[in-house]
Formats: structure tokens, sequence, C-alpha cells
């Protein structure tokens, strides 16, 4: 799982330009479902055909990143985030661009940091003056952040997490998951973090009985950190609410109950803020049952996410569990 | 080519009341399209179909309504209390000519003169909770006899053309819809082959609204908006992108708040410019959102928005440049003329 790990969270893929890590994606979940197509937003859906309930498992495949908005006279790329980046955040990162120029991020000069903001950010791909920048990138190019993932103690530290680890927990459950009775819609999600959309657009399509997305959570184990529960290395997080969602009663007691009958370590998860592709998915047409399956993970949004490989081993075993139950009579 | 922005731009058409927009653009749509339909909403629809079996088919939009005023309120004196509707800029209202509702009474929008005004109150703008509507009533009754609560109005301002701009309130969308409405008169020998349904939406400045409802109607395989889009090639300090400019062509969105352009079809819009010797810019900032933002995520419908820039939108007059707005309808036309090269 570690290799498949590195390999997704170090592929390129910000909002809108989820191209490269879909293919990839595809090559992982491609041997361990009945089909697989891409729809018009650009989600990947891969299928277990099944006579039961029709689940949708959402991770979305999307990375905050940056577009291009504006060449200056200089040559340097002036830029807008794409998705919540916090401009702090971007200081001295090493980046790339869609078209596989490389830059890092400088910024001028500021007499508190408090000043920084996109404005006085920009990206320097080594242009030499306007002509030669221009040459090289164009004004609506997108770009993402560069970092190598890392192991430390049982803990792994990448960019991207958001969300690479919530699909490497759906290839992986596709793999794991033997006999199923029912219709599974793994679907690797796009433009998330612009505002759950390709979610939205997915489950207007499938019209499931059940959405659970896979995603990150914030923890409360940081030295001042926030006052919440989330830990790492105390399980898989099974959502209570966030800002998107509140899991219906009976979802997230089904979800506790298998995790119980099966001793899968989890914690609840009340997260103050943000929201996840399940909240997107809840309020889908009519209305549908919707829930979340968590990873605690410190510092979502910067190039060194971190989280416990104990926890996203317990998210696979309680995804492969969910999945094998008979969902229909489980939600009843 | 400019008779049709002038008459959609003076037309009336308020968020939530678009009835003298709307028949001004069915007036003018009617004779060139199949036909024509309304939703419960107030949306127009126009179809026409070019006759192939299993064309493409495409959603352009642009929205009917305009930034403006409601009246909430009449004081004993015969003024009018008022709240904006839609993203009004209320630094820019004192002492601008309004005109109210179905019968277009003339107001102005008053406040104490600077005779009578406190030094400190020199010193800020006058807040919206300070401006009131002066229609020259003698009491609250002979006002609200003739301007009842409810009431929408906007800006009383004539297009006006000087050399190669246009003057204008409202290009923000009615450039965008007056671009729709050419598009949509051509002559049958150069058909599209593609089937449009050109919708021109509701309450889109409260919030998109109008075009919530209708990717389900229409189902679309693809959205173009045309809009009329912030120009900010004005006196700034020190290193700001520009947005757009004036003169430089229709601005073409990479992503806006609202939505991410589909790149195929923004290839295509290039391409079809590179090849045409036609001059476009591409929107610098990603700032607000257009009715593409609620269409393209039912099911997934590639969109793309494009834009004559404009200065001083959402304010009493802004300026336009009559060869972007030549230039805009020149590429939109060429790009859907030689569609087939998306698919």
């Amino acid at each position: 799982m570690k290799a498949l790990m590195k390999k997704v969270v170090e592929t390129f893929g910000p909002s809108g330009r989820e191209d490269a890590i879909r293919q990839v994606l595809l090559e992982e979940i491609k041997p361990h479902v009945d089909r697989i197509f891409t729809d018009n937003m650009g989600n990947l859906h891969a299928v277990r055909e099944g006579k039961g309930a029709r689940i949708m498992v959402a991770a979305h495949m999307d990375e905050i990143g940056f577009v291009v908005t504006h060449i200056d006279e200089k040559g340097f790329l002036r830029i807008s985030p794409v998705g919540g980046v916090a401009p702090v955040r971007c200081l001295y990162q090493r980046v790339l661009l869609e078209n596989g120029i490389k830059g890092v991020v400088g910024v001028e000069s500021v007499k508190n940091t408090n000043e920084i903001d996109f404005t006085k950010l920009y990206v320097d791909i080594g242009a030499r003056d306007e002509k030669e920048a221009r040459e090289m990138a164009d004004e609506g190019l997108f770009g993402a952040f560069l970092n190598e993932m890392n192991e430390m103690n049982g803990l792994v530290t990448a960019k991207s997490l958001d969300d690479r680890v919530g699909c490497v927990i759906a290839v992986e459950a596709a793999r794991q998951l033997k006999k199923s009775p029912n219709e599974i819609h793994f679907v690797f999600t796009v433009q998330e973090e612009v505002g759950l959309r390709g979610a939205t657009a997915a489950a207007f399509n499938i019209e499931p009985d059940l959405g659970i997305a896979l995603d990150v959570t914030g923890t409360g184990d940081t030295p001042d950190s926030p006052k919440m529960p989330m830990k790492l290395r105390e399980g898989v997080a099974v959502k209570i609410k966030d800002n998107s969602l509140l899991v219906p009663r009976r979802v997230k007691d089904f979800f506790i109950r298998v995790a119980e009958k099966n001793k899968i370590k989890y914690q609840p998860e009340i997260l103050t803020f943000g929201g996840t592709d399940a909240g997107a998915i809840n309020l889908s047409r009519s209305g549908v049952l919707a829930g979340c399956l968590s990873i605690p993970t410190r510092y979502i949004h910067s190039v060194s996410e971190t989280a416990a490989l104990s926890d996203i081993e317990e998210a696979v075993k309680l995804l492969v569990k969910i999945l094998e139950s008979d969902v229909k009579k489980e939600l009843e | 080519m400019i008779q049709i922005l002038e008459k959609y731009s003076n037309a009336c058409g308020v968020s939530g009341h678009e009835d003298e927009i709307r028949s001004r653009i069915e007036e003018s749509v009617r004779d060139h399209v199949e036909s024509l339909s309304r939703d419960f909403m107030g949306n127009l629809y126009a179809f026409k179909p070019c006759g192939r079996q299993n064309a493409p088919h495409l959603l352009l939009v642009a929205h009917m309504d305009e930034i403006g005023l409601m009246i909430n309120g009449v004081e004993s004196n015969g003024m009018l209390r008022f709240v904006p509707v839609g993203g009004v800029d209320s630094r820019l209202l004192v002492s601008k000519r309004v005109i109210l509702g179905k019968d277009r009474v003339p107001g102005v929008i008053g406040a104490k003169p600077i005779h009578l005004q406190s030094r400190d109150e020199w010193k800020s703008p006058i807040p919206l909770s300070a401006l009131y509507i002066d229609i020259g009533a003698s009491d609250d009754k002979e006002a609200a006899a003739k301007v009842p609560p409810g009431t929408t109005g906007t800006f009383h301002t004539r297009f006006e053309t000087q050399e190669d701009v246009v003057f204008g309130k409202a290009f923000d969308d009615r450039a965008g819809c007056a671009l729709i409405t050419e598009l949509l008169m051509t002559e049958e020998d150069e058909a599209y082959p593609v089937d449009i349904t050109a919708v021109f939406t509701v309450q889109e400045e409260v919030g998109l609204r109008g075009a919530s409802v209708l990717a389900e109607r229409v189902r679309p395989d693809f959205t173009i908006a045309f809009e009329g889009t912030t120009a900010g090639d004005v006196p700034r300090d020190d290193y700001a992108s520009p947005s757009t400019e004036m003169r430089k062509g229709p601005a073409i969105s990479f992503m806006d708040r609202s939505a991410i352009g589909a790149p195929r079809l923004i290839n295509h819009f290039k391409a079809t410019a590179d090849k045409k010797k036609i001059p476009f810019q591409m929107k610098k900032t990603v700032s607000g959102g257009t009715d593409i933002g609620v269409i393209h995520t039912k099911g997934g419908i590639p969109s793309m928005v494009i834009s004559v820039p404009v200065r001083y939108i959402h304010a009493p007059r802004g300026i336009l440049a009559v060869e972007d707005y030549k230039n805009t309808f020149r590429l939109a036309k060429a790009a859907l003329m030689n569609f087939k090269e998306v698919l």
C-alpha cells in the first residue's frame, strides 16, 4: 500500500486538471471492478455490479493548486489560488505547471508576514524576461505544489494526502473486497477543492441509495490546536458532522455497528469547519443518505500533510466490511 | 449591429422583474428561432435546431436581469426607502437619477446637501441607510400610490454612442443577451452545424437562481455563457492585474469562483481566434461567478464563459468598445460554425 500511496500523492492534479492522476487511478483500480468510465466532468467511475443497494464511494482526486493569471514585464508569473490555499504556505515552495515547467514561489518585499497575499506572490520559472516567460508559460495554465512522500515513525508526510489518501483507501478496498450484494460505484471525483463540483455532478447521474465520502479531517493533537477530539493513531474517524453535512443517525450508527462488530479501531469525528463530497451527495436530487470515513490529518492544505498509516489501514478494513454488508437491510 | 444592444440596454429588468427586457428579447429573436417558451422562474428559451440527426446540442446562456433597487417603505413626507438588489456599490448611489416600476416613474436618490452636513459627515461616504428616493411626491399617500413597496427601479441612463465606444447601463449582461440575439439571426444559407437552445435567464445577480433550474430542462451537451465583464484598464496603484482591457478583444475565462472552464471549449475558441485572426484576451482575475456555475454540475456539462470587457459594470453608466463587441460576435460565430472540431 505504501508504494501505491507514494505514486498517488506525488502525481499532479489540481482542480480542473486531473488527467494525470485519473490515469494512475484508472490503471490501479481497473483489475478490481466490472466496468470503468469517465464522465463529462472528468470524474472516474469504477463500478462493481450487484443487485443490492447502490452505493457511491467518493474520494476526490483533485488537489489544491493555483492558476497563472498574468505574466509580468520581468517574466514572473502572477497567480491566483485554486481551492483553499493560504498565501503564507506557498512561500518558497517548488511547483509544477500543467505543461511540465517547474518553478518556485517567491514573494515581494514585505515588512511583516501579515501583508502577504496573492498579489505579493509570484512564480519564478527562471525566465530571463517576459518574452521568454511567455514562451514557457501562458495565462490560464494550472499548477500544483511539489513534494515527495516521507515516512516517520508510522506516520506519512506528503502533499495532497487530501484527498489522495481517500483514493488509496478506495483502491485498496476494491482490491480486498471479495463478495458484496451491492452495486458499488467507486468515484474518484474532480473539483472538490473548489466546491464539491465533481461529486455534485456524479451523484446527480448515479442516484445512489447511500453515499460514502473518504477524506481527511483535522486533529486536536498538536500544540495549541483547535479543541477537537480527533487524534492520529486512534483509528478511522466516523463523521458525525462538518459544515457540509449532518450525518443521518442511521448511517452513523450503521458504520459504528460494523466497526464494533469487527473490532476495527474508530473515533468519532466532529469537525467545526470544512466539508466533503458527502455534503454534495446528501443534497443531490431529493436527498440521499450520506456519511464519511475520515483520516485524521495534521497540517491539511500544506505540502506536508501528515497522517498515521495505522488509521489508513483501519479505514480500509471498515470500508470493506461496510460494503460487504446487506446495506439495504442495515439502513431500514 | 449596435441597435440591439441599445434596445436591450435601455430596457428595464431588475432581478425578479424582468418583464420589459424579456419582451424586447422576444420581439428580436421570434422570427429567427423555431420556438420560444418560458418556465415558471421567468427564464426565456429560444430553440434553433439545425435539422441534422445527432447534432450536438449547445446551450447559449446570458442573463437578462440587472442590478437595481427595490422600494421597501415610504416616509410620511413622501420619500421612498429602498434596498439594493444584487451587487450594488452603495457609495455610487447618491444623486443618481432612477426610474421606478412599469410606468418608469422618475426619481432621484437624495441625501442631505453639503451645506447641512457636519464636518464629520464630509469624511465618509453617505451610508445606504441615510439615502432615499425622492419622486417629488407631497406625502406618503401620493408616493405609495405611484410607487408601492415592492416596486423595483434602475438607473435612468440612456444609451449613447461616441465614436468607437458606447455608454449605457446594464451591459452586464445585456451585451451577452444582444450577442446571443445576433448569433440567432443567421441567414438560412449559413446554418450552424449544431442545435442551439438560447436561454435568457432571470435572477443571476441575486445568486444564479434562474440558471439553476434550466439544465435539467435543456439537457445540453455543452454550455457557453456570454457576459459583460470587468475591464480593469483604469488608473491603479502599483501592481494589479487588470482583469480585462478594453479594445483587446473578447475575454475568455479559464476559471472564476463558480466554475473552471472546460479546456476543450477554451482551446477551440483560442484556435478559432488564431485561425481567423480575431484578437482575444484571457481574463486575468478569477473573482465573480456566472450562470455556468450552477449549470455545469448538473450531471457534468462542459462549459465556458466568453465576455465583452466593460468598464464600470454595476454602475449607472458603463463603457464598451464597439470593436470588442463585434469581435466577440465574430469569434463566437466562427467557433459555432466549426464546432465539429470540438467533438
